[in-house]
């Protein structure tokens, strides 16, 4: 058997880190279809999973990628499953069944420039609603941004973290720069990766119930061959895993599968910041942009102005309160993403009219230089 | 079908017994145990039950159910099941039974 | 932004054990059903509790623990069958069973998955993963329960429908030509295909009995009367009359190609087992040809890889 952890140095580029820290997180199934340019994460499974006991196995298309990896889930490992745009469009039905469920999996978007085919080999940040809002129905997610080959690898094993702990299909989105880009990745000890796997169920099966939904989390998960005997189904179900079609369960169903994302927001969001402490004008940025970003508030910041950077590792949920608390006291946040407003329209929400909003828009293709983002920001200056 | 004597090996065969069991509020009333049953040992009954339907009963000659379980297997609504009772050798009677038994049934089972 | 939310009504373990407890336990397969679930959805005269009988007997004449079986569904009426059975049980998305069963059977190469659901689910929107699971030879167990309609959404034409049969989407008669279910199977590589009826639940039980010995994609179609969907526009009458139809229009051809057992609008059915082979399943392929490769190469883990 070879090593899941591969402890060391590696030069590597970000769909090869994802796929890294997806098999250091436990992953021993993926499912996929190859799409440019999340194709390599898929390759390098191929090649890895069977190395260490795992399996890996190309499907038809992303709809049954998708639904493959929740049944491997209800199987008891660990799934995860890459794609981009088109590929994404293509799972939201089982993402949604996934969320409704409450089936940990971890899905890889690494993003081009849509919509439809649109950029096949070149950038774009633009589903980043669709993480939020893609499958129909209500239901609380998780969206990670990595911004290096060594986040890919980082923020993998949280997906799965987060997925384990929560029970749901939790999102990794990079972009096809950040996937495509090769960089130092160093991959801890096995010892020091904090690994968390689903809780297992303590009572018998008379007193177990698999979708338990009175406190803000997720019951323990009991999986195939347990003899728990659950059912598990996409109607609208009651504590015991059976549909039942009535208002009142709707009303806990979906509250719970909102709420335990929402009610345990603080505990999943993550964030950088630079020098936000004095600014009187706040650049947020995530993924590729925010490695431009951060060039350009350094260099304002080297002229003596009063710039800060908050980079968003989580997006969804979306770090409201920070804003919030930041809005009152800085004159504006400058959001650069390559889309035509996604996490602006959020930004600017939660601003709440406190700080002027200004958007830094590109459509796909190529990333933001930093006199863009310089300039943006003069404007408040 | 008609025997002109007793089989000879009757003395090693038996015939299975059956007892019908009815969960009555179950049925939906489809039929199909009462129109399949090899032996007709069902009809509808005239009462009706919680669903509204009227649930098959056994008919008088309840006797002839041989436990083969085809009622059982083929309700849609697991409201009927045999149980078996104590099997009893092969009398004379038995086979006059099973000529007037497939005579009462479907016409194309009798072959003559 | 606030919020304000109708007050929830807590679930109630007690109350819903009460219900279970009246009538739970009378008849012998309700050891193999969730207990509380029965009366089913399905209408009078539906031939769904038929199929989901003759399930259960294979299962208990085969002796299988229900610990090591797992039923996968899709949607339509035939997809509530996995919630019934007392068993892990998937009720996953419109023609989504098959590849969510595949990545179950990967994940538990020790547990007996079957895929239970109806010929639109698993022909229309799931054709494409039924052909490619037949090919990979994965190790599941398909029974499709074909009533030449869409059931659920209230008799919509399938692919399943005969030519110039009614449906409420071919109000003058169905324009298509259907597809022919065990030759599709066969085709795409299935180990083991079969059709009954369900007039023929004796043969039903030995066709899944005998599926649940195979290594490999098996398929059983199961044609079922729908005389609310199918039996109403046809003018078949009500699921006993086409249970009668069954009876004096069946014809018991094993072994046959399954290409010559074409279905027409009141014409003969062609019933039986049409073929059963053996050739290696999915995760045999992948041990052979990936994973004892993989290893044999050494143990040299893809060490500093530049992908
Ligand atoms: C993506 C999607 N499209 C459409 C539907 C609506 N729908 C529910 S069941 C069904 C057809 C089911 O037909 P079949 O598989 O033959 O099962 P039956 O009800 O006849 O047993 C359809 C179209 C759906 N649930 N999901
Ligand atoms: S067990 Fe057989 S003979 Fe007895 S009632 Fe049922 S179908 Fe008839
Ligand atoms: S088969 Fe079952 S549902 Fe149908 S009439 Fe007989 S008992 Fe009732
Ligand atoms: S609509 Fe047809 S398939 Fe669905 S339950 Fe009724 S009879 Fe059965």
């Amino acid at each position: 058997m070879g090593k899941d952890v591969l402890t060391g140095e590696h030069f590597i580029h970000g769909d090869a880190a994802c796929a890294e820290g997806g098999i250091a997180a436990g992953c021993r199934f993926f499912a996929g279809y190859p799409i440019t340019p999340a194709t390599e994460v898929a390759e390098r499974m191929a090649r890895r999973l069977p190395e260490v006991g795992g399996i890996y196995i190309q499907m038809e298309d992303e709809i049954a990628s998708m639904a493959a990896i929740l049944g491997s889930s209800w199987g008891g490992v660990k799934s995860m499953t890459a794609t981009s745009g088109p590929g994404f469009s293509l799972m939201m039905e089982n993402i949604g069944l996934g969320m409704m469920t409450e089936t940990p999996c971890v899905v890889v978007n690494i993003q081009r420039g849509g919509p439809s085919t649109g950029l096949p080999t070149l950038v774009g940040q633009a589903d980043v609603m669709q993480a939020r809002w893609g499958s129909h129905g209500d239901y609380g997610c998780i969206a990670l941004v990595p911004c290096s080959p060594q986040e890919c690898f980082d923020l993998t094993v949280a997906a799965f973290n987060f997925s384990e702990i929560y029970r749901l299909p939790v999102f990794v989105l990079a972009d096809e720069m950040i996937g495509h880009m090769s960089e130092r990745v160093v991959i801890p000890r096995k010892a020091d990766l904090v690994i968390v796997d689903r809780p297992q169920p303590k009572v018998g099966k008379d007193k177990y119930l698999p979708f338990e939904s009175s406190s803000h989390m997720p019951a323990p998960m009991a999986v195939t061959g347990q003899g728990y005997h659950v059912h598990v189904t996409g109607l609208t179900h009651d504590e015991r895993g059976y549909p039942v079609i009535t208002d009142t369960v709707q009303e806990r169903n979906v509250r719970h599968l909102v709420d335990k994302i929402r009610r345990n927001a603080e505990k999943i969001i993550r964030f950088e910041t630079l020098g936000i402490e004095d600014a009187t004008v706040v650049v947020v940025a995530y993924g590729c942009t925010a490695r431009v970003a951060r060039q350009a508030v350094e260099n304002l910041r080297g002229k003596g102005y009063k710039v800060g950077l908050l980079r968003l590792i989580t997006i969804w949920p979306f770090p409201s309160a920070l804003i919030r608390s930041i809005a009152g006291r800085v004159k504006a946040f400058v959001v650069p993403e390559i889309n035509y407003g996604q996490i602006a329209y959020e930004v600017e929400r939660t601003a709440g009219g406190a700080a002027e909003v200004l958007l830094l828009a590109l459509m796909g293709g190529s990333i933001h230089s930093p006199e863009e983002i310089e300039e943006g920001v003069a404007e408040f200056l | 079908m008609k025997f002109w004597r007793l089989p000879l090996d009757s003395e090693v065969h038996s015939i299975p017994h059956g007892t019908v069991r009815i969960i009555e509020n179950r049925c939906k009333g489809c039929g199909f145990c009462i129109e399949f049953c090899p032996n007709g040992c069902l009809k509808q009954s005239k009462r009706f039950n919680a669903k509204g339907y009227h649930p098959p009963e056994v008919v008088s000659y309840a006797e002839d159910c041989a436990d083969c379980g085809l009622c059982s297997l083929i309700c849609p609504e697991f409201a009927i099941f045999t149980q078996l009772d104590e099997a009893k050798k092969i009398t004379e009677s038995d086979i006059l039974k099973v000529s007037t038994r497939y005579s009462r049934k479907d016409k194309r089972y009798v072959k003559s | 932004m606030r919020v304000r939310c109708r007050k929830l009504q807590p679930f109630n373990k007690e109350a819903a054990d009460d219900v279970i407890q009246k009538d739970h336990g009378l008849h012998p397969d309700d050891k193999y059903l969730k207990p509380g679930r029965i009366p089913h959805i399905w209408c009078p005269g539906c031939g769904l509790g038929v199929v989901l009988t003759t399930f259960i007997e294979a299962i208990r004449r085969k002796g299988l623990p229900v610990d090591k079986c797992a039923v996968v569904s899709g949607i339509g009426c035939t997809g509530r069958v996995a919630g019934y059975l007392d068993m892990d049980t998937y009720h996953t998305t419109h023609g989504r069973a098959i590849p969510f069963a595949t990545g179950l059977a990967l994940a538990k190469p020790d547990t007996s998955v079957t895929v239970f659901s109806g010929d639109g689910d698993l022909f229309a929107i799931g054709g494409n993963h039924l052909i490619h699971a037949a090919r990979r030879n994965v190790n599941i167990k398909v029974i499709c329960v074909n009533n030449f309609n869409f059931g659920m959404t209230g008799g919509q034409a399938a692919p399943t429908t005969p030519l110039e049969a009614k449906t409420s989407t071919t109000p003058t008669g169905n324009a298509e030509a259907p597809f022919n279910l065990p030759a599709v199977a066969h085709a795409a590589g299935a180990v083991y295909v079969a059709r009954w009826t369900t007039f023929h639940p004796r043969q039903l039980v030995h066709s899944i009995s005998q599926s649940l010995d195979k290594k490999g994609f098996t398929f059983i179609e199961a044609i079922a009367p729908c005389p609310t969907g199918f039996g109403r526009p046809n003018k078949l009458g009500s699921g006993l009359e086409e249970m009668r139809f069954y009876r004096e229009n069946s014809e018991i051809r094993n072994g046959i190609d399954p290409g010559l057992a074409e279905i027409k609008l009141r014409g003969k059915i062609v019933v039986g087992t049409f073929s059963d082979v053996d050739r290696p399943d999915f995760l045999e392929n992948y041990q052979n040809n990936v994973v004892s490769k993989v290893l044999s190469k050494g143990d040299k883990p893809g060490k500093g890889r530049a992908a």
